[in-house]
């Protein structure tokens, strides 16, 4: 059978990272084509690739699509030959109605002026088709992420999609809901139309799957064709992870004291949907010196456990106990959680961690204004002692401490953030993605860094999507999932294929 | 290396340090083409000293305002209401001078309270409610015009109590009473005058010497030089202008009070370190444990007391408490942090900019008006000024 869709050695790069390297995907006509892989694997980029995100010419390799070369300058360009790509965040505008949001830059218009009747009409043709019981005058914002997900397929319907792509379509979905998506699939795929399944979740891959590409770290490993063959979660995972632990990490004694921070039965609710509980009841504990690494995929609610500690930065209707050495402290608020000793150094740098447009000395006393002050005055002289000795301590590449935050790499904006809370002067460190973006000599400097924190005696706690990372810097690894902790377990005796079973289990289960 | 090559390439320092700091020279730059310019133009009158002074007295108020206008422009926000709060201070001042009779101490230290009340009020809206500033003080520049009108009843009170009316009429007393080329010459002005200027430069040498034994003098000797001597000459020009007319107002001696201070917090101490912080990255500085809330809300009450005092420096200059006064301050006082070069986007902006701007905006206001330049052209006018300033800004950053 002739593919539908062929990329041919595609690789893209980004300054300092690989982010595809020579992969090749084949999509028959009227299959879905599941395509997994680890955080970071390049899922996503070979997506934006493919949908003309990243143009022709930002990348190298070939895209036949129905026999053409094609060489898509936009997303319109791909959406005109029938390539549909719906992201895991929904692009749909929440104040509008469903039937505005389908045709929405494809109106039926006769010079500008709106033909709604005809709108209407086809809208509820489209939900029709995709199975959906609404008024197409219904707005966006009230109906669920799960009728919305089928609005975005209507709006792919409505462009003639001849390829579809899901990325990651039932990761705010309940079972009922999953399922019923995957049915539309499997329907698509009657009616000849190919579809393109990005998902973590084995269970759904086994379920509708017809072919299988495993990519890792920017790599095509494996093409499994399900029809012909029995393929097992298990394969699969050990395609997924298969790497050999070659990253290498510098070796500590850990001298693991008291616990330090003890927190039991933490629960959050979203910020703005009081009702979607995103932290179930999590217990968590840290010891003196010890490094606690917090495995998991994205979206399972990492970043949310950490921000609620942090001064309730994240989330509503936060519930649980949090004690430091034993006492009961009081972490309402940001600067109430610094003073009982907790810091934290977000995985979003440019928006949280730094003042871009400001300089490394101010930057590294943001959090500590007072320790270079008397009487509010600041002591600059004191300040750029300070700002210095990080520099050297932490060996920031830079021109000076002051230059410019925004023009710094990755790795140094990192290690400008850890400054900052290392002159805050914590007990407690959560760390979230310390690594992420980081080439891998500035890596094994951070691992450096984190090792001697934890000599000193302060507790770490690691959040990372790297998996090796985590077994190779960490003492213990929490396993969580949907908001809850599935899985505990010492790092030497934890693997990659254990993290993933247990991420994998919590679903099933 | 031979002497033409040490040469050039102290040359190309030098360039490459005004072309990093392009925005404050050429702003410089820009006022004193401006005054050259009108200098001219007038037929010698701008520099007169009773213009001069004129000019001084004609802005206290706009740079006063702007002080506090800088620290809510960095902090990200923006103060719509400061002229109609200048009006209405203004008035509760009239009622409470004129027509109850009221200490005048006790009535100024009331109408800064209230100022400041008033500007933490719109603060507490925006800081703890997150309504956007621009609407909070929409809201509070028609309440508070409309309040000046309510107090004063629709009519003018005044005039004034003597003693208030030297907040902005008065000079510094001459205690010598000297003479130069027999006209009558004011030491104790020019006395102050010498003493400031030496002030600066010597504070400037002390800080070039801390960054010299620092190895972070970045600014080229000549440069340096250049710039203090620029600022001596002005300075000890400016008063002897003023010197020889009646010496040194009081309000100048406020406005220069206010500025050092403001230039004091915004640079050194922990507050206008935050400020600037928050102004940058809202996000990134709440998280590092600054309590954005309360540092907006504070940013507002201090707008507050330096609008009431605008209004009552402009009471006591007009001797009157009228419905009008205030009208339209709030766009001058914007356009001057603007032209001085704070971002629209919060986090950038220095005071002296600010001030700067305001003169700007001063002295092309004055230099137009004994032009016989229309006020409908001279509105023209200032509108592309600004609106230039703030292009060159962005062209220029998109570029470097």
């Amino acid at each position: 059978m002739q593919p539908i869709l062929e990329m041919r050695g595609i690789t893209k790069t980004f300054p300092g990272v690989n982010a595809l390297e020579n992969v090749n995907l084949e999509i028959l006509p009227a299959e879905i084509h599941a395509v997994v892989g680890e955080n970071g694997a390049g899922k996503s980029t070979l997506m934006k690739v493919l949908s003309g995100v990243y143009p022709h010419g930002t990348y190298t390799g070939d895209i036949v699509f129905e026999g053409d070369e094609r060489k898509f300058a936009s997303i319109a360009d791909s959406e005109n030959t029938g390539i549909i790509i719906i992201h895991q965040e929904l692009a749909l505008v929440p104040l509008l109605s469903i039937a505005e949001n389908i045709f929405l830059g494809h109106e039926t218009a006769n010079r500008g002026v709106i033909d709604w009747f005809e709108a209407f009409k086809r809208t509820k043709a489209l939900l029709d088709k995709v199975g959906l019981k609404e008024h197409p005058n219904t707005l966006i914002t009230n109906i669920g992420t799960g009728k919305q997900q089928l609005v975005e397929i209507a709006k792919a319907l409505n462009k003639k999609v001849k390829l579809l792509i899901l990325d990651e379509p039932t990761s705010s979905l309940n079972e009922t809901d999953s399922n019923a998506l995957l049915a539309l699939l499997k329907e698509f795929k009657a009616q000849g139309i190919s579809s393109i399944l990005i998902t973590h979740k084995l269970n759904e891959v086994s379920k509708v799957a017809d072919r299988i590409t495993v990519l890792r770290d920017g790599m095509t490993v494996d093409t499994l064709d399900a029809n012909r063959q029995e393929v097992s979660e298990d394969r699969i995972i050990k395609a997924m992870v298969g790497r050999e632990l070659s990253d290498r990490f510098p070796s500590r004694s850990a001298k693991i004291g008291e616990p330090v921070l003890e927190v039991k039965n933490w629960s959050v609710h979203h910020p703005l949907h009081a009702d979607r509980q995103v932290i179930k009841g999590v217990d968590l504990m840290v010891c003196k010196g010890e490094v606690v690494g917090i495995a998991g995929l994205m979206g399972s609610g990492r970043t949310e456990l950490a921000m609620s500690l942090f001064g309730r930065a994240y989330g509503q209707r936060i519930t649980g106990e949090v004690k430091i050495k034993g006492k009961p402290v009081d972490v309402s608020t940001i600067p109430k959680a610094m003073k009982a000793g907790l810091a934290y150094a977000t995985e979003d740098r440019k928006t949280f961690g730094l003042v871009l447009i400001d300089h490394i000395k101010h930057n590294v006393t943001l959090a500590n204004l007072e320790g270079v002050s008397k009487h509010s005055v600041i002591d600059e002289l004191e300040e750029l002692s300070v700002a210095n000795k990080y520099r050297r301590d932490l060996a920031i590449r830079c021109s000076g401490v002051f230059q410019t935050t925004v023009n710094l790499s990755g790795g140094n904006q990192q290690k400008v953030v850890l400054s900052k809370w290392l002159f805050a002067g914590p007990d407690i460190l959560i760390l979230d993605e310390p690594t992420r973006g980081i080439d891998v000599g500035a890596k094994y400097e951070i691992y450096g860094i984190i090792n001697q924190l934890a000599e000193e005696g302060k507790a770490v706690i690691v959040i990372s999507s790297e998996m090796p990372e985590l077994l190779g810097i960490s003492d213990r690894i929490y396993v969580m999932n949907e908001g809850r902790f599935v899985a505990e377990m010492p790092a030497k005796q934890a693997t990659q294929e254990g993290i993933m079973r247990a991420i994998m289990k919590s679903w099933e289960g | 290396m031979t002497d033409t090559a040490i040469q050039s390439q102290t040359r190309t320092e030098i360039l490459r340090f005004v072309k990093r700091n392009i925005r404050d020279y050429a702003l410089l730059l820009s006022l004193l083409v401006i005054m050259v310019y009108f200098q001219f133009s007038t037929g010698g009158t701008l520099f007169m000293p009773v213009n001069m002074t004129n000019i001084l007295l004609q802005n206290s108020y706009i740079v006063v305002m702007a002080l506090g206008m800088l620290l809510i422009i960095v902090a990200g926000h923006i103060d719509l209401s400061v002229g109609s709060v200048a009006g209405f201070i203004g008035a509760v001042a009239g009622v409470l001078m004129v027509t109850y009779k009221l200490d005048v101490t006790i009535s100024v230290i009331i109408c800064l309270v209230l100022g400041g009340l008033i500007g933490g009020a719109q603060g507490y809206f925006t800081a703890y409610y997150r309504i956007p500033a621009f609407i909070v003080t929409l809201a509070g520049m028609l309440v508070f015009k409309g309040l000046a009108l309510t107090v004063l009843g629709g009519a003018s009170v005044g005039p004034f109590p003597k003693v208030f009316q030297l907040l902005s009429s008065g000079y510094v007393p001459d205690i010598f009473g000297g003479t130069l080329f027999d006209t009558p010459f004011n030491v104790l002005a020019m006395a102050i005058g010498i003493i400031t200027t030496a002030l600066i430069i010597y504070f400037n040498f002390v800080e070039r010497r801390d960054q010299q034994a620092h190895g972070l003098a970045e600014e080229p000797d000549i440069i340096f030089m250049g710039r203090n001597l620029l600022v001596a000459a002005a300075f000890l020009g400016f008063t002897f202008l003023m010197a020889r007319y009646k010496g040194l107002p009081n309000v100048l001696v406020v406005m220069f009070a206010l500025i050092a201070l403001f230039v004091f917090v915004t640079t050194r101490t922990t507050f206008g370190r935050r400020i600037y912080a928050m102004g940058g990255n809202e996000k990134a500085a709440k998280l590092s444990g600054i309590n954005t809330e309360r540092l907006t809300f504070l940013t507002f009450a201090i707008m507050g007391v330096l609008a009431a005092l605008a209004g009552l420096i402009f009471a006591a200059r007009l001797n009157v408490a009228t419905p009008k006064a205030g009208a339209g301050f709030e766009l001058d006082v914007i356009a001057a942090c603007f032209i001085g070069g704070a971002a629209t986007t919060g986090g950038v902006g220095k005071i002296i900019g600010a001030v700067i701007g305001a003169f700007i905006m001063g002295v092309m206001n004055n230099g137009m008006s004994i032009m016989g330049i229309g006020i409908d052209l001279q509105q023209v006018i200032k509108g592309v000024v600004l609106l230039l300033a703030v292009f060159l800004d962005v062209y220029y950053k998109n570029k470097a």
